[in-house]
């Protein structure tokens, strides 16, 4: 059974399609990288799977359970990170995330063994009595990480996990997500392409609320102009990257729809 | 009831995250003691009750309760909290609730800070004791149906300005509804049925049943029944305008 399910989601605001007949699955042990330009759609869809927004029709699942028809028990199953990495400006990070593993059911023993755990893992030592109003964006977005993670979840869904981070801690941020992997199923979105061949086994595509393309980072790869020009790839150079290529190859298409 | 004990703890915390309950606090200490001596003439009168302090609740409630229940949801929707809030495996009218019931443990704090008041005319003469406890209770209702109000007005705004208006504004038909003024304006042309659904929606008349004494069933279920309403209509509110 995929952990992470959606089926024809539409969503509509007005007379604008947010997104338009998305339909994919997740299973344990992949990433899927969400891809696509601002206002493609991907944190429309995201917030649909979380349960947050009701799609206009079709269904998402998370483990099984609809996220609207039985939002408690799919949310359970859910770790979250919404656009941005919003948290209680007037709490410390501490209180933040004791409040959040008491929402989440653990008990207090259980949230101080995991949140010690997640303060190592994710660093923030340094920060942790700190009011989070007046954290840096990187540690913002590190807090939002956390407590996501603090039950444990199957799912996680992760939107732009790395936006406002620099270079030493993207690089952070996605060691940590490859080590999650194997036990869990996770969506990223993200428009940074690199980020897609660093850690996703899988890419989805999407420009305008429709999806494009559902492959692998090879298989994208291979899609490239640059590719069809050439037996092999050109070497990489610093600005453009191949993926980049395929990217607005495919995107470019779809923009006078 | 963990997760709603939780959010209330929370929210409780919310109140005094800044020095904005301490201003509250002492800005209506001093504008309702200050009315009581002043306005209603509490020594002059030479009766030992606290009905000069009580005739004053719907008017400063109607500023003052706008003025607690406005960051409950505008602030979170601007923040975006909300969207994690509302993604945790917790139903939305608890959230509703909890933070209802801070609100509304913050006024009844706001209230027992005035016991000093009660002291003192038990000290000047032999109140009824009676009339004053059902006074403060239904003070109390009175000002948990102002913040249900306001709570609605809330959810309406990423904005606490534009929540603080709304919700003074609504308060204000509900205070206004039972003054003569407002009745023969709508007597002039409506049926008397609904002049008499007018008059019945006021808080003023309702408060008022109650600190003469009498206890009143009516006016207990009034306020009740608006408070459950405001909040079912809340509930409402929030999954409608969660995302905007």
């Amino acid at each position: 059974m995929a952990l992470v399910e959606t089926r024809s989601l539409v969503k509509r605001f007005g007379d604008f399609t947010a997104v338009d007949n998305i339909s994919f699955s997740v299973n344990r042990g992949e990433v899927v990288g969400f891809l696509g330009p601002n206002g493609a759609g991907k944190s429309t869809t995201m917030k649909i799977i979380s349960g947050f927004l009701e799609p206009t029709s079709g269904q998402a699942f998370i483990a099984g359970h609809d996220s609207h028809k039985d939002a408690i028990a799919a949310r359970r199953h859910l770790g979250y990170l919404p656009e941005g990495a919003p948290a209680y400006p007037d709490m410390s990070v501490a209180q933040f995330l004791n409040f959040i593993a008491a929402m989440r059911g653990l008990t207090r023993a259980q949230a101080n063994d995991r949140l010690a755990e997640l303060v190592e893992r994710i660093e923030l030592k340094e920060v942790w009595d700190r009011r989070i109003e007046a954290l840096s964006k990187g540690f913002k977005r590190r807090v939002g990480i956390a407590q996501a993670l603090v039950h444990d979840p199957d799912v996680l869904i992760l939107d732009e996990p790395t936006d406002g981070l620099d270079p030493n801690q993207k690089y952070e941020m996605r060691e940590l997500i490859l080590a999650l992997a194997p036990s869990k199923a996770i969506v990223v979105s993200t428009h940074i392409l690199e980020e897609v061949e660093a850690i996703c086994s899988r890419a989805l595509i999407v420009a305008r609320g429709r999806m494009l393309i559902d492959a692998t980072p090879a298989e994208l790869m291979a899609m490239s102009p640059e590719a069809e020009a050439h037996s092999a790839p050109k070497h990489e150079t610093a600005h453009h990257s191949p993926l980049d290529a395929v990217f607005r190859h495919i995107t470019r298409d779809h923009r006078d729809h | 009831m963990r997760m709603l004990s939780l959010i209330f703890r929370r929210e409780w915390m919310a109140c005094f995250a800044t020095p904005l309950a301490a201003v509250f606090l002492l800005v209506f200490l001093i504008l309702s003691s200050g009315m009581t001596f002043f306005l209603a003439n509490f020594f002059e009168r030479g009766q030992a009750d606290l009905s000069g302090f009580f005739i004053w609740h719907p008017w400063l409630f109607l500023i003052l309760m706008p003025a607690i229940a406005m960051r409950l949801w505008a602030e979170d929707r601007r923040t975006g909290v909300i969207e994690l809030l509302l993604t945790l495996p917790v139903p939305t009218w608890q959230w509703v609730v909890g933070k209802w019931l801070a609100a509304w443990a913050f006024a009844g704090l706001a209230l027992l800070l005035t016991t000093p008041l009660w002291v003192t005319v038990n000290w000047l003469g032999t109140p009824d004791n009676g009339v004053i406890l059902a006074s403060y209770l239904g003070s109390w209702l009175m000002a948990g149906a102002f913040l249900a109000l306001a709570s609605c007005m809330s959810a309406l705004t990423k904005s606490q300005v534009l929540a603080f208006i709304g919700a003074t504004a609504v308060g204000f038909i509900f205070v206004m509804a039972g003054f003569d003024l407002v009745l023969s304006a709508v007597r002039s042309w409506a049926p008397a049925v609904v002049t008499d659904a007018i008059s019945s929606m006021s808080f003023i008349q309702h408060f008022q049943r109650i600190t003469e004494g009498v206890f009143e069933v009516p006016a207990l279920i009034f306020f009740f029944t608006l408070i459950g309403l405001s909040l079912w209509l809340n509930v409402l509110i929030v999954d409608l305008k969660k995302a905007d």
